[in-house]
């Protein structure tokens, strides 16, 4: 006999009734077989379509073709953007997070302030703060220090990564077990190395899958960067779209081409954070 | 009352040189309420959509139908993994010029959305993505015995869902749930981006025409301080109002 599913709702099928089954556990979302398929019927109906741009003028898909070498410089750029601000916001992080588990009673108080501004405020408005507030130019020892507007973005983003990343180094310090502390200072560590040489080797593992996470969205926000002027992908988009004459028929391919383009880079990322998650779960 | 706090604020600016002039002029304060009431528009409409995607999406996503359960995860695969600012210019640029237009009363041409329909929508879609796997989370919390006791009591898959599945889904899942809503209301900014006249939208014109970046920039963090506290201030009332007797502390 088959089995049949509990949940199938079959009249004079009571439940009850039903062979014990294990429940099947559904995956999360993640991209099948069947996304191919549709995805292909997608583009059988599009690119027809597209290819009816006339002689004159490009279609859309030659378009993207032909300027895809810029777009993909441009997208190399917001990469470069996001590993930077990362470097920077996790070493900022660690230290903040760590200052929120200090002893003592002003240094956590200021570094939680300081945790919950920069991860409450948008992080639009952080970049516009940076942008504004921080001077074109610094003069250090003497020597003027230019500060091109990507870097002050890099700094601006590296703000928000800051933040967070200190709530996940205190999350994951909070999460090891009180008696690791107690073992570390019966045998004579002192509290800095408790720390560096008992607990925080015991977080990294436990730190490194939200760590992605906040990699994943400080490379998706880096397009917010054209908002305040930065040539970046987005910029660089708007002004092919420019040179090829404003076409409105050309907006839905080239953003299109950028959606793919930070899909196919954050993707693989989001289901390497789930398959470490996965192998990471403690029990 | 509003008379001495103008006068206070115009004072400020006389003796220290602080132009807060949204306190003291009518217009800029004006323009600053507009922009915080888009806000709330926007904050408070996604939220309400995003959620009901979220529920929507997670029941289809547990459903029978293998093509409705695919669109779903692709949807929430694609739009979690996209940057929010390029949908939205995708979805107001790319989408909004390739629908008809309508004729206005008065004979002009007029977008069938205008673009803080499409900021609603956009955003919608995108906090709404996060949601359905923040529910589906929830709902595999819920023990399959009380699916089975609500079904053994003749409730049909839908009636189980929204009468036994989701409410408890819901009380687990509301931690995500508070993070992510938190964080739709951080995004509404982007609308700035498709000139919007949000918050960030009135306070940039306010500073370029009063040329006060500074005095607004404190003001716009404030703001968005205390938009994000009563969000959370809202939620935890929720969150301990729905509370289930014998669960936590």
């Amino acid at each position: 006999m088959k089995a049949a599913d509990p949940r199938g709702g079959r009249p004079g099928a009571l439940p009850v009734l039903l062979p014990f089954a294990l429940p099947e556990n559904r995956a999360a979302a993640r991209l099948r077989p069947a996304h191919l398929w549709l995805l292909a019927g997608l583009a059988l109906v599009a690119v027809p379509a597209w290819a009816q741009g006339g002689a004159a003028a490009l279609s859309p898909l030659e378009v993207v073709i032909k300027w895809a070498p810029l777009l993909l410089t441009g997208f190399a750029f917001n990469v470069a953007i996001s590993l930077m601000a990362m470097a920077i916001g996790t070493v900022a992080g660690i230290g903040l997070g760590l200052a929120m588990l200090a002893e003592g009673r002003v240094l956590p108080r200021l570094a939680w302030c300081a945790t919950q501004v920069f991860r409450n405020v948008p992080w639009l408005v952080l970049l516009f703060f940076v942008m504004f507030l921080v001077p074109f130019q610094i003069t250090v020892f003497g020597i003027r220090v230019p500060l091109p507007d990507w870097v002050k973005a890099t700094f601006g983003f590296s703000l928000p990564v800051m933040a967070n990343v200190a709530e996940i180094v205190r999350g994951a310090v909070r999460s090891v077990p009180n008696t690791q502390w107690e073992a570390a200072e019966s045998l004579a560590f002192t509290r800095r190395q408790t720390m560096w040489r008992i607990i925080l080797p015991q977080c990294a593992k436990r730190m490194l899958p939200p760590w992605m996470n906040v990699y994943s969205l400080i490379a998706m926000a880096t397009v917010q960067a054209s908002i305040v002027g930065v040539t970046e992908m987005l910029t660089l988009t708007a002004q092919v779209h420019a040179a090829e004459g404003g076409r409105p028929e050309l907006f839905a391919p080239l953003y299109g081409f950028a959606l793919l383009c930070f899909f196919l880079y954050c993707y693989p990322i989001d289901r390497f954070t789930a398959a470490l998650e996965r192998r990471f779960e403690t029990r | 009352m509003i008379a001495t706090i103008q006068a206070w604020f115009q004072q400020l600016y006389e003796t220290t040189g602080f132009n807060f002039t949204v306190f003291y002029d009518p217009y800029d304060w004006d323009r600053y309420v507009a922009g915080l009431r888009m806000t709330l528009l926007l904050g408070i409409s996604t939220i309400l959509a995003s959620l009901v995607i979220g529920a929507v999406g997670a029941l289809l996503q547990s459903g029978p139908s293998r093509v409705l359960r695919a669109l779903v995860n692709g949807f929430v695969v694609v739009f979690r993994n996209t940057p929010p600012l390029v949908q939205i210019f995708f979805f107001y640029f790319g989408l909004g010029t390739l629908l008809p237009d309508i004729r206005t009363a008065d004979g002009l041409r007029a977008p069938i959305l205008n673009n803080v329909q499409w900021a609603i929508i956009s955003l919608s879609l995108f906090a709404g993505a996060f949601n359905v796997e923040i529910f589906r989370s929830g709902i595999e919390a819920v023990p399959r015995t009380t699916v089975e006791a609500a079904e053994a009591l003749g409730y049909t898959r839908f009636k189980a869902y929204r009468y036994v599945v989701l409410p408890l889904a819901l009380r687990v899942c509301l931690p995500a749930l508070n993070n992510n809503l938190i964080n739709l209301l951080k995004t509404t900014t982007l609308a700035y981006a498709i000139a919007v006249p949000e918050t960030l939208y009135a306070v940039k014109q306010i500073w370029s025409e009063s040329q006060n970046v500074l005095e607004m920039m404190l003001v716009l963090l404030a703001t968005y301080a205390v938009l994000v506290g009563v969000l959370v201030w809202i939620m935890h009332r929720w969150e301990r109002a729905l509370r289930i007797p014998g669960y936590g502390r």
